[in-house]
């Protein structure tokens, strides 16, 4: 395999510090990036740079410290409009993350326009964050939960699909990329299919926008959800994109402050979006580190970035196959940069134990998809997931590794 | 010999290695020739739920001493298990509930009993003593 540098590699490794280190006196190869990516030094002086020079509450002062503090954050909101590519700010709705944009809409939306009788569509796929809350819903009110099948390349039965579909379907939410298998999923036909029946759709973000270039409104999304952490943000911090029409029949989330026009004790009326659902004091300083988690992966390229994780997929995954008794999880036609195996007669855990002897960070165990490891009667899988920073002599250690970790079970 | 001369005995075969991987390879030998538990005994009352891989354990009275028993699915944790079983089994249950396990700590390998492993050792290593606790009271 001739390899062409689609990135500058060597510039890239060099963003991100914690990359420089040694693991029981080898090598760091940081292979779990599904799980959460590393930083670039960029948000890391964004965080640092805000706690120095500009902390202070938002919306709210009057000085010059709560100015600039207020602009940022809503300068990061704008940027987040761009990158789902979301007609207005409104529609951006600053959480802690992907599981509390999707617990946001089950609570707010759910409770209040989907009833009992109605049914619910997810997907064998799903994380547990996008199978518990609409789990809590239905027993709440009586829904009745639908999932659509998984086939054995890790695809969704669209077929399937089509046959859930009704017009008792209130709700689909389904993720756009998988976390275990890395499938993408047809979300665009997924959507006008439930629109046709008129289901809105909940969009599980948090595998997709570290790869994919998104477009909410192309794509005719209700709701997408995502967290900064996969995308070389900071933890804590995430979006909820929701339609505007839909979010104002929405009742709020919390109550608080932040979220309110007027309080008195006889009646509170709530303020406009999208501060209606970001009741108290944000996560302010992730929020504007978000942003430069965002012009980080513009600066090189968001097709640079999937053009090279995609070689290194195809790489891994062709060398992967020639070890002998492995077998791939996970073989959809369109998948990002996660390759999840098994072999045969090995306990995953053993693999990962071994493995961060010899320096390399793998992801094992069921990726709290419990449901979907059972579909392909597994305990687990070993999970390699790469992001720009990685490189094909990392795979490389990932494959001699491999070998090492057999010979030693044998 | 008392449970604190096993613990010396292991710390001192551990002594031998210089590289993880001996270690290592030591850890899952042991695992391999651990009997183990027959299926039948691989119950939801005898299991001890890590959240990658499972331990089995059981245990029962010969004569005055508590011996154990006990399995895992992952080979790693299985050589652990065997060590445990090794220090703790066939003591008094006044022994075993008073002991204060050092070896592992000493012999590397006590992130294993870190919480983040979840692999059921923590939760194994208590309901041993919890075993031993229930014992001496009957
Ligand atoms: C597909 C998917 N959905 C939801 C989540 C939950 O994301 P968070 O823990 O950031 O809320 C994850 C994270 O692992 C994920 O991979």
């Amino acid at each position: 395999m001739t390899l062409t540098e689609i990135v500058d590699i060597q510039k890239i490794r060099a963003d991100f510090p914690v990359l420089d280190q040694e693991i029981n006196g080898k090598k760091l190869v940081y292979f779990d990036n599904a799980a959460t990516t590393q930083k670039p030094i960029a948000v890391i002086n964004a965080l640092k740079h805000y706690y120095e020079f500009d902390n202070a509450n938002i919306h709210r002062g009057i000085h010059t410290l709560a100015e600039r503090a207020t602009r940022d954050f809503e300068a990061t909101r704008e940027a987040v409009r761009k990158f789902l590519g979301a007609a207005s700010t409104e529609e951006i709705i600053f959480t802690s993350g992907t599981t509390n944009g999707i617990n946001l809409v089950a609570s707010t939306y759910g409770r209040k326009f989907i009833k009992e009788g109605d049914e619910i569509i997810i997907s064998g796929l799903e994380h547990h964050s996008n199978i518990v809350p609409w789990q809590m819903l239905c027993e709440e009110k009586g829904i009745t939960l639908k999932v659509i099948p998984v086939n054995d390349r890790g695809e969704l039965d669209m077929e399937v699909y089509d046959q859930l579909l009704s017009e008792k379907v209130k709700l689909v939410s389904v993720n756009h990329v998988s976390n275990a298998l890395g499938t993408i999923n047809p979300i665009k036909e997924i959507i006008a299919k439930a629109h046709a029946v008129g289901a809105v759709v909940m969009i599980d973000g948090a595998q997709a926008t570290s790869h994919l270039d998104i477009d909410v409104q192309d794509l005719d999304a209700d709701f997408y959800a995502f967290s900064a952490h996969k995308l070389y943000g900071p933890t804590g911090v995430g979006a909820l994109y929701g339609k505007k029409a839909l979010l104002e029949a929405m009742p709020p989330y919390m109550g608080g402050g932040e979220m309110i026009k007027e309080v008195t004790f006889e009646k509170t009326t709530y303020n406009e979006l999208p501060y209606k659902f970001e009741a108290g004091t944000p996560n302010i300083a992730d929020v504007v580190a978000l942003k430069a988690a965002l012009e980080y992966m513009d600066s090189i390229g968001r097709d640079k970035i999937a053009a090279h994780e995609d070689m290194l997929l195809q790489y891994a995954t062709e060398q992967l196959l020639q070890i002998e008794g492995l077998r791939m999880i996970g073989e959809a036609k369109n998948k990002v940069s996660v390759a999840s195996f098994v072999i045969e007669g090995i306990h995953p855990q053993d693999i990962g134990v071994l493995l961060d002897n010899l320096g390399v960070a793998v992801r094992t165990g069921h990726h709290c998809t419990q449901p979907l490891m059972k579909r392909f009667n597994i305990l687990g899988t070993t999970r390699a997931s790469f992001a720009v920073y990685n490189t094909i002599e990392e795979v490389d250690r990932l494959i001699a590794g491999l070998h090492r970790v057999k010979k030693m079970l044998a | 010999m008392t449970i604190n001369e096993i613990q010396d005995e292991i710390i001192e075969e551990f002594a031998l290695f210089d590289d993880w991987a001996d270690k290592y390879e030591y850890i899952i030998d042991m695992g391999k020739k651990l009997k183990g538990l027959p299926e039948d005994q691989k119950t939801e009352d005898n299991i001890i739920k890590g959240c990658q891989s499972r331990v089995w354990l059981n245990a029962h009275k010969d004569g005055e001493n508590l011996v154990f028993e006990a399995d895992s699915e992952a080979v790693i944790v299985k050589g652990l298990v065997s060590m445990l079983i090794r220090v703790l089994s066939g003591h008094s249950p006044k022994e075993i509930a008073e002991s204060e396990l050092y070896f592992i700590d000493q012999i590397g390998m006590s992130q294993h009993l870190a919480q983040t492993r979840s692999n059921g050792l923590v939760s194994m290593v208590k309901q041993m003593k919890n075993y031993a606790i229930a014992y001496q009271l009957v």
